[in-house]
């Protein structure tokens, strides 16, 4: 968890922050009245809160988003991701209703308020921090949107006090769009139209769009009533990404505050502390990735970088969001940029120089950072993508063959391309089936993994030169390569030396353990 | 002999079966003579004479040297044909209309002046896409059969563009070789940021997963209405051009992948069963097996729902159409120009009249050689002089070209006059306050 490890300013010394030096609107309550549990957030807080306060509502609310952002990467829908946060935000964020007739319901409300204000702040500073908090900000919106369910009256006198403008549907429409409206919003009334509709422009909409959940016609959404949470969350992300860049642009005023700023400052590094980081230091010295040891290398690779490999192997050729993940894989083990672009060229066989040169070559210098803006060259291009880049992102399309294998594949093809690879011990492959059913996909890679270097795992563990730390749970894919070539080469000299190093020097890990709990 | 062009540029030395189409000076002389670069200020400017919306446009020369030259701009239609003639680009692309000029974006005083803010809303259907299910060629090749993939992807996407989202001028371009852009350019559509952008692209998107993920099409029950008249548009398609010209599932290879489609085992054991004693069958029969086996009754606990349903959806996944999705979600994208020359082929990117979408033969669409010798042709035709109105005549109304360059002049005067309606009621709702 966090430290307060800076300098304190006097104990109880009230910080009361000067509402022009915030980027805080001009007062307009001292105490604000919180007549509804949610909140859109439209009004910045004004009265005052002590350091304390300030630091420690921050981080409770800093924890709820954290583990609603475990629960994307672990893949769980819903109703799973309600049921697990459900204790979660009652214990660190709790918020309840009007009819709960608790005396806690303007403190619950305030705190929730000046939580999400001070993370504003924290997190504002860089697109990446912003993108992710906003995701996150409206992932707590529409779960507490949905704690609701049971309390419609409630919510809906907070939606009229937004002043949105739907037009309703009329019955003489409703009747002449029939069939089609329920069928295009998968409606299942049996007792005949009880469900209203309204519309508004399909721009509006644009989740309900992109996922065919509404019916289109000239232009506008034909949506149903109780599919009014999206058009709410939209608006609520809109606004919010609104403020955000807003409070990007004012954030050097607040900087000037030097007691908010390190709490500000140490808030927002524990949030951009990955989930799992790879290091590209370390890499034990007696790899020597080049072009031509590739494909020795390969049976080091994690299926998803394994399969690519073969992919590129049989048709000469992968598509571009596989060459970029694979790039940046290679990149990630070492591999010099002049070595990839060879590699990547020899592995074009059928391809002539020229068109290399000219459609290929820049996307992989501008991967390394040795081309592109200035802060891709100093970021030195892209990091390697993480398992949870892999797994949360879109799904390939025709042709394409990049992403997660256990999430990718189906479970047939998925067995196949284990046997292919020499897995087939039934109760791996068992095992396998299960955590895919459960899209527990980097479980089922574990598994794999674990199965595939099982001596080497006992002969270390037997021996006590591996601890727990050194193998936990892999959660990238370089870090399996890593990993899995150290396992194979325990005799080298330098991959004892390099486990004697990281014995030596546990402090990156801690850090990044850190990073996960927060 | 190419006497139509230009004496200074030497090119009347070489006899028009030996000229190239990628040859600069074959494609100086489209530039000069046959480009239409008036229509094209129009459509972009969305006015009769140039605008910001051409001039803060963002052009990009593909240079016969394969330099790629990015961020240009033109104040007029005559300054961007200049450029054409001098640097005789293979192609040009059209990006987005930016909030400054592009050539003066490295002068701004702040990066965030210089920022994309409108583009024609575009979708592009390519032939590759479809190598997992064609059979007649693969690759950069097509032939008639396969281009009916391209009429039916243009039918279900055109429809809905216009029935669902309302846009009402869609431009459909043949893309030279293999495939078909669109491009909406309804003022609502060139306003949309990527968010939506990506929403209409899902909306039309149905294939999901990768060559190894199996079923590809798995709708929704009762069908979106989006799909069930795509579903009606595509049923005939799939009798006449998958079933028939395409003949899928003809190997046992094959037919193992609609097997796997088929939801109910006993149904599909007995099918494969059939197959193997009978080989050779044709995939019309195979797919006549399906209802005349499950008729039959070799399945004890048979879901006919469920076979309806899974038979839609194999309907759809060998028809539906299968966008380039990326292309559509970024209003940044760039995209090659109507009218340009394919430099694989030589032939012309002509718009496509979807009033006559079946109509629409690619191997009729004439190459930039083509086009020179009618000119040439012309001149024979008349040698006696030119009248006036003659002399006056622009070169392209000479050749083939005529009819696509006449399409494409109603096509930007529909989108003129409606401008001019809006921009008026933009003025008038101004006035009111
Ligand atoms: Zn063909």
């Amino acid at each position: 968890m966090i430290r307060s490890d800076y300098n304190r300013p006097e104990i109880k010394k009230r910080a009361t922050v000067d509402p022009k030096k915030r980027q805080f609107a001009p007062a307009l309550f001292q105490n604000q009245e919180y007549a509804h549990r949610l909140n859109f957030y439209g009004l910045p807080p004004t009265a005052n809160v002590t350091l304390e306060e300030f630091e420690e509502w921050a981080i409770t609310r800093l924890k709820v988003l954290s583990e609603l952002e475990t629960c994307t990467f672990r893949n769980k829908n819903a109703e799973e991701t309600l049921a697990y946060m459900t204790p979660i935000l009652e214990k660190h964020l709790p918020l309840h209703s009007n009819s709960s007739r608790s005396s806690q319901l303007q403190a619950e409300r305030r705190r929730d308020h000046y939580s999400h204000f001070i993370l504003r702040l924290a997190f504002s500073s860089t697109e990446d921090l912003r993108r992710r908090f906003s995701r996150l900000e409206t992932m707590l919106f529409r779960l507490r949107y949905r704690q609701d369910d049971d309390n419609r009256r409630e919510r809906s006198e907070f939606i009229n006090s937004l002043d949105f403008s739907w037009e309703i549907v009329d019955d003489k429409e409703r009747a002449e769009l029939g069939e089609q409206l329920k069928a295009a919003t998968g409606s299942v009334f049996k007792k005949g139209d009880e469900e209203g509709y309204f519309k508004v422009d399909f721009e509006k909409v644009p989740e309900l769009v992109e996922q065919r959940r509404c019916m289109l016609r000239r232009g506008m959404a034909y949506v149903p009533m109780r599919e009014q949470m999206s058009l709410v969350v939209a608006e609520y992300t809109a606004r919010l990404d609104r403020a955000l860049d807003m409070t990007a642009r004012e954030l050097p005023r607040i900087d000037e505050d030097d007691r908010l700023s390190p709490i500000l400052a140490h808030l927002s590094h524990s949030f951009t502390a990955p989930s799992a980081s790879y290091d590209e230091s370390n890499l034990p010295s007696s790899l020597h990735p080049t072009a031509a040891n590739i494909d020795q290398l390969a049976t080091h690779f994690p299926l998803c970088m394994s399969h690519l490999h073969t992919t590129l192997r049989t048709n000469a050729h992968l598509k571009h969001y596989g060459r970029l993940q694979y790039t940046l894989f290679l990149k990630g083990l070492g591999l010099s940029l002049d070595e990839c672009v060879l590699f990547w060229r020899r592995s074009f066989r059928l391809m002539t120089d020229d068109k290399f040169t000219k459609e290929y070559k820049y996307n992989i210098r501008h991967a390394y950072g040795d081309v592109g803006g200035d802060a891709n060259r100093r970021g030195r291009g892209y990091s390697p993508y993480s398992c949870q880049k892999l797994i949360t992102e879109p799904l390939p399309g025709a042709g394409q063959s990049h992403g997660c294998p256990y999430r990718t594949f189906n479970v047939e093809n998925l067995v196949s391309l284990l046997n292919a690879g020499g897995i087939s011990d039934k109760e791996v492959v068992r095992g396998v089936r299960e955590d895919v059913g459960k899209m527990r996909y980097h479980v089922a890679c574990n598994r794999v993994f674990e199965h595939v270097h099982r001596k080497e795992i006992k002969d270390v563990k037997d021996k006590g030169t591996w601890g727990a730390a050194e193998l936990d749970t892999l959660l990238h894919p370089n870090t399996y390569f890593k990993r899995s070539f150290m396992l194979k080469h325990l005799g080298d000299e330098d991959v004892q030396a390099e486990m004697k190093r990281e014995k030596e020097g546990p402090m990156k890990r801690e850090i990044e353990s850190n990073g996960n709990e927060w | 002999m190419l006497s139509s062009l230009p004496i200074d540029n030497g090119i009347n030395e070489i006899s028009i079966h030996e000229a190239k189409a990628t040859d600069p000076e074959v494609m100086r002389a489209f530039y000069q003579r046959l480009f239409p670069f008036r229509y094209l200020c129009h459509w972009l400017s969305h006015h009769p004479t140039p605008t910001k919306d051409f001039g803060f446009r963002e052009f990009a020369f593909t240079l016969p040297n394969d330099a790629y030259l990015r961020y240009q701009s033109f104040p007029s239609a005559d300054l961007l044909k200049k450029q054409c003639v001098q640097l005789v680009p293979s192609r040009f692309e059209i990006g987005p209309v930016y909030s400054s000029n592009p050539r003066d974006r490295k002068t701004l005083r702040k990066s965030t002046m210089f920022k994309p803010v409108s583009k024609e809303l575009v979708f592009d259907i390519d032939m590759t896409d479809y190598d997992p299910i064609r059979t007649c060629c693969s690759g950069a090749k097509i032939c008639s059969k396969c281009w009916q993939f391209i009429t039916m992807a243009v039918k279900v996407v055109d429809v809905a563009l216009k029935d669902d989202f309302g846009f009402k001028h869609v431009l459909w371009v043949y893309s030279g070789r293999r495939g078909a852009h669109a491009w909406v350019c309804d003022r609502r559509a060139r306003e949309l940021d990527d968010h939506r952008r990506r929403a209409i692209a899902g909306y039309l998107e149905l294939l999901k997963g990768g060559d190894k993920s199996g079923k590809k099409v798995n709708a929704r029950r009762p069908l979106h209405p989006h799909l069930d008249r795509s579903l009606r548009v595509l049923r005939d398609h799939f009798q006449a051009d998958v079933l028939i010209n395409q003949d899928p599932w003809e190997t046992d290879e094959k037919a193992a992948d609609l097997l796997q489609l088929i939801p109910d085992k006993p149904l599909a054991d007995a099918l494969r069963q059939k197959w193997d004693s009978a080989p050779g069958r044709s995939s019309s029969n195979k797919w006549a097996d399906i209802d005349s086996l499950a008729s039959s009754g070799v399945s004890k606990n048979l879901d006919t729902k469920a076979l309806l349903e899974a038979k839609q959806d194999i309907v759809l996944e060998y028809t539906y159409p299968r966008l380039d999705a990326e292309v559509s979600k970024k209003l940044n994208h760039l995209l090659k120009s109507p009218f340009c020359v394919h430099p694989g082929t030589g032939r012309v990117c002509v718009p496509i009249d979807v009033r006559a979408l079946e109509d629409f033969d690619p191997f009729a669409v004439p190459t930039v050689l083509d086009l020179l010798a009618e000119i040439d042709q012309w001149h024979k035709d008349h040698p006696e002089g030119e009248t006036e109105a003659q002399k006056k005549m622009p070169d392209w109304e000479k050749t083939t070209l005529k009819p696509y360059v006449e399409y494409f002049r109603g096509f930007v005067a529909g989108l003129l006059k409606e401008e001019k309606i809006v921009k008026r009621e933009r003025e008038e709702d101004a006035m009111e306050f």
